[in-house]
């Protein structure tokens, strides 16, 4: 498929996309298992605007035609909707609660985390993965998380989000079992906030 | 490493599938994902959820080990690992401490585990309520309402039927104070291994197509009352040969004039020790 | 001095060794070729086909030849390798009203459009051994004539329909659901039950349409119409836009016509029940209607007390490479459980005894 590339002016996705997308979860399932722990991207395609790399290694490694993705307004441009189209094939939904993954670029602007699927009592499981880019992941405010993957507690201090977000993870996890899981990509690193996490303070 | 199959033996669209399962797993502690479950060159019942997990998961740079009740040397662990060394071409061990990944079948190792391994339980019967229950539309209400009182009825019976909640193996536990889940059919002398443990534990059921887990450092509890605490099973012998009074025994007749001994049911924590004894 | 069993990789070797043995048999005996059990063992390769849910006669015999002839076993083989073939696409809904009729009765009507036609049966048959057949070379018998398929044959159920008197089919413009990629949940719709009867164990429905017939359910049926023959296989291609011609598939078809009392808003009219397999698979093609039209009964607003009408326990124990696994998997070990019993046993029994002194 990467052959095609250089015609289409497409860009490539994964060099190796078995091992490339087996690493890419590792790494997802660590951060998931571990909540705040900043994990190391093991691989960095190069990004279609406006998508970091670790970001677009997200969507290549989890997403695919069984999965709706929902793009924020900021990353609807022709370079990532083709991208994800490429070499994802997962249709695009417009609207935040009939995504299984959303992709938030714009972090500043997005809507509540309760506009995205939050699952049944019964299906649980059904709710948003939410990919949400961030400049950093520390230096912003810190909060301190409790619950299950953390040993005492963890500290994640994701920049650049807006002031109400930490309002809604702590909304989110109050409908546990339902709620939507987090996952920030940073510049070659992510870190995980699933629903089960609990927000100190 | 054979070809003509994909890495680990299934396609990517499917292993995307799984993970995308066992990471919503990890999300909602002991509640169970359905999942596309494929059907695998094994039979069902043999561990097949357990092998989708395992191939979900698994990477060039693991380090695989299988056991079945305890031993890497059981036919089917036998069977199991090497579909992998065949399909995946990854390193296996028969270590404990040098696993990355263990797939288990009815036991927890004896060595601790540490942070960063994983372990993949096969298991037969994902639902807990299904002997009270056997309709899942029904018990999928239960656990949507935390309805778990059928369970401590059916133990509470136990202990006036028979003064001890008769349960030995496949014990009921309550993950994150919210769900209650299968620990497989491991015996419950298994059980308080499972509470906090640093590494992750996934769990497979091929067959009824559920996924669930318990993430790093989770509160596992294995249900009981103030009056009936929760106790796992005492040997008086102790290991045949290496000795061990803290491990699972098996149970080996020797002859049919009662004559019986204890041996370690974790082979590798046997040979360990025999080791350092300089047997 | 005890030690611990090993070997378990050796034993394994040898398994296989001694099962390819018994599997080619005597060697001064001609081996097996593919052809010859797709031609002389057809019906066992159409249940492998329709079970194992691929349409290839080649695989299916191939899958016999390695499972010594076991159906499940080759289901199973079918199966697993299944799993592993790439999707290209959805095929359009077959129309099985054009089909090259080789066998079409109707137990409704004495005489319709197209008419009964007999075909290959072993209905009158009289079950009695056939020696001739034993001596190889037996000739052949001559058919007399052929005259099946020249005529257009309206299926009967669309006959009925056309009157108004049978409750419309689906119009199969959606895109049915596939339980092979996702999990099933219930109450599950037409089209995964279908789908799950026709990879279903051939024995397991056809006892349950026989408990759904002794009183075990509420059904009146009528075997509407059987038909066997070619149908054509269409796909249409994401880049061209139309329906193109991708082979041509035996399949045998059944249509139950069941009472329905009507409602408040329905009048009374029949209702159906539907059966297909691929190849010729007319026995399991019925039970499958049978079963079909139970299922529906809590749909139709019946009383949904019967086995055969209970999904979760028809859709969850219909598959024989499940229960074939699980039923047989309690050969595993379980040492370690059997020992957590004993324990407990062995104390029980203690208390019991110091409790009776």
């Amino acid at each position: 498929m990467n052959a095609l590339a250089p015609q289409t002016g497409l860009l490539p996705g994964f060099n190796d996309p078995v091992a490339d997308s087996q690493k890419m979860f590792r790494a997802v399932l660590e951060a998931m298992s571990r909540p705040g722990t900043i994990v190391t991207a093991p691989v960095l395609p190069v990004a279609p605007q406006p998508l970091n790399p670790v970001a677009a290694a997200l969507i290549l490694a989890l997403a695919d035609y069984e999965t709706p993705l929902w793009l924020d307004p900021a990353a609807r441009q022709p370079a990532a909707i083709d991208y994800v189209r490429f070499h994802c094939g997962c249709p695009l939904v417009e609207a935040p609660d009939q995504a299984g993954f959303a992709l938030v670029t714009d972090a500043k602007s997005m809507p509540p985390l309760s506009a995205f699927h939050l699952g049944s009592d019964e299906y649980p499981d059904r709710s948003t993965t939410v990919i949400v880019q961030v400049p950093h992941l520390d230096g912003g405010e810190a909060w301190r998380l409790k619950g299950p993957g953390i040993r005492d507690q963890a500290i994640l201090a994701a920049g650049q989000l807006p002031s109400a977000f930490k309002a809604w993870v702590q909304d989110n996890h109050a409908l546990f079992p339902r709620g939507v899981d987090l996952l920030f990509a940073a510049p070659g690193q992510l870190a995980g906030l699933p629903r089960s996490t609990l927000l100190e303070g | 490493m054979s070809t003509g199959y994909n890495f680990a033996y299934l396609d990517e669209q499917t292993k995307r599938m799984l993970r995308r399962a066992i990471l919503k797993a990890v999300a909602i502690p002991g509640y169970q994902v359905p999942f596309g479950s494929r059907e695998m060159p094994l039979p069902y019942g043999w561990g097949t959820g357990g092998i989708q997990v395992t191939a979900a998961v698994i990477g060039a740079d693991d380090r695989l080990k299988v056991i079945d009740q305890g031993a890497d040397d059981t036919t089917n662990a036998v069977s199991i690992r090497r579909f992998f060394a065949r399909t995946a071409g990854v390193a296996t061990t028969e270590k404990t401490r040098e696993a990355t990944v263990i797939q288990t079948r009815h036991r927890i190792p004896e060595t601790p585990l540490s942070e960063g391994q994983i372990m993949v339980y096969q298991v037969p019967i994902p639902e807990p309520l299904r002997w009270l229950e056997p309709r899942e539309t029904e018990t999928r209400k239960m656990h949507a309402l935390a309805d778990y009182g059928a369970m401590h009825v059916k133990l509470y019976e136990d202990i006036a039927r028979f003064g001890h909640i008769a349960t030995t193996y496949d014990y009921p536990v309550l993950v994150g104070g919210r769900y209650l889940m299968r620990p497989s059919p491991i015996p419950k002398f298994d059980n308080p291994k499972m509470d906090n443990s640093p590494a992750l534990q996934l769990f497979g059921a091929g067959r009824e197509k559920r996924i669930y887990a318990v993430p790093p450092y989770t509160s596992v509890k294995s249900l009981d009352f103030e009056d009936h605490p929760f106790e796992v099973q005492r040997w008086d012998q102790a290991c045949a040969l290496c000795g061990s009074t803290e491990s699972f025994l098996d149970e080996v007749v020797t002859d049919d004039q009662g004559g019986r001994m204890y041996v370690c049911s974790d082979s590798d924590y046997c040979g360990e020790r025999r080791q350092e004894q300089g047997q | 001095m005890y030690v611990a069993v090993k070997g378990g990789e050796k034993a394994i070797d040898n398994a296989h060794a001694l099962l390819a043995e018994d599997r080619r048999g005597d060697e001064t005996i001609p081996e097996l070729t593919l052809t010859q059990i797709d031609q002389q063992l057809g019906l066992a390769v159409d249940r492998v086909m329709t079970e194992g849910s691929v349409y290839d006669r080649e695989l299916a015999a191939l899958a016999l030849k390695q499972a010594q002839g076991d159906a499940v076993e080759a289901i199973f083989l079918l199966r697993a390798y299944r799993t592993t073939l790439p999707r290209f696409g959805a095929s359009q809904p077959v129309d099985t009203g054009a089909m090259a009729i080789r066998r079409r009765i109707s137990a409704a009507f004495k005489d319709l459009p197209g008419g009964q036609v007999l075909g290959p049966t072993y209905d009158y048959t009289h079950r009695l051994l056939d020696f001739a057949l034993a001596a190889e070379g037996a000739p052949r018998a001559s058919v007399e004539s052929a005259e099946a398929g020249l005529e257009p044959a309206p299926r009967v159920t669309d006959v009925l329909h056309h009157q108004g008197l049978i409750e419309p089919s689906g119009n199969g413009a959606d895109l049915p659901g596939d339980l092979t990629r996702q999990p099933l949940n219930f109450p599950a719709g037409r089209d995964l039950r279908l789908q799950n009867l026709a990879r279903g164990d051939e024995g397991f429905l056809l006892a349950l349409a026989y408990s759904s017939q002794r009183g075990y359910g509420n059904t009146h049926p009528f075997a509407g119409e059987i038909r066997m023959g070619e149908v054509a296989v269409e796909l249409v291609p994401e880049e061209l836009g139309f329906a193109i011609d991708i082979g041509t598939i035996t399949v045998t078809e059944c249509q139950m016509i069941n009472q329905f009392k009507g409602s408040k808003d329905i009048p009374p009219q029949f209702t159906r029940g539907y059966g297909l397999t691929f190849g010729q698979g007319e026995r399991k093609a019925m039970a499958m209607a049978l079963v079909d039209r139970s299922l529906r009964a809590e749909d139709l607003g019946e009383q949904a007390t019967n086995p055969a009408q209970d999904q979760e326990f028809v859709l969850y124990h219909s598959d024989n490479v499940e229960a074939s696994g699980f039923v047989q998997h309690l050969k595993l070990p379980h040492y370690v459980d059997f020992q957590s019993e004993l324990e407990m046993i062995r104390r029980l029994r203690r208390e019991n005894a110091e409790a009776a002194q």
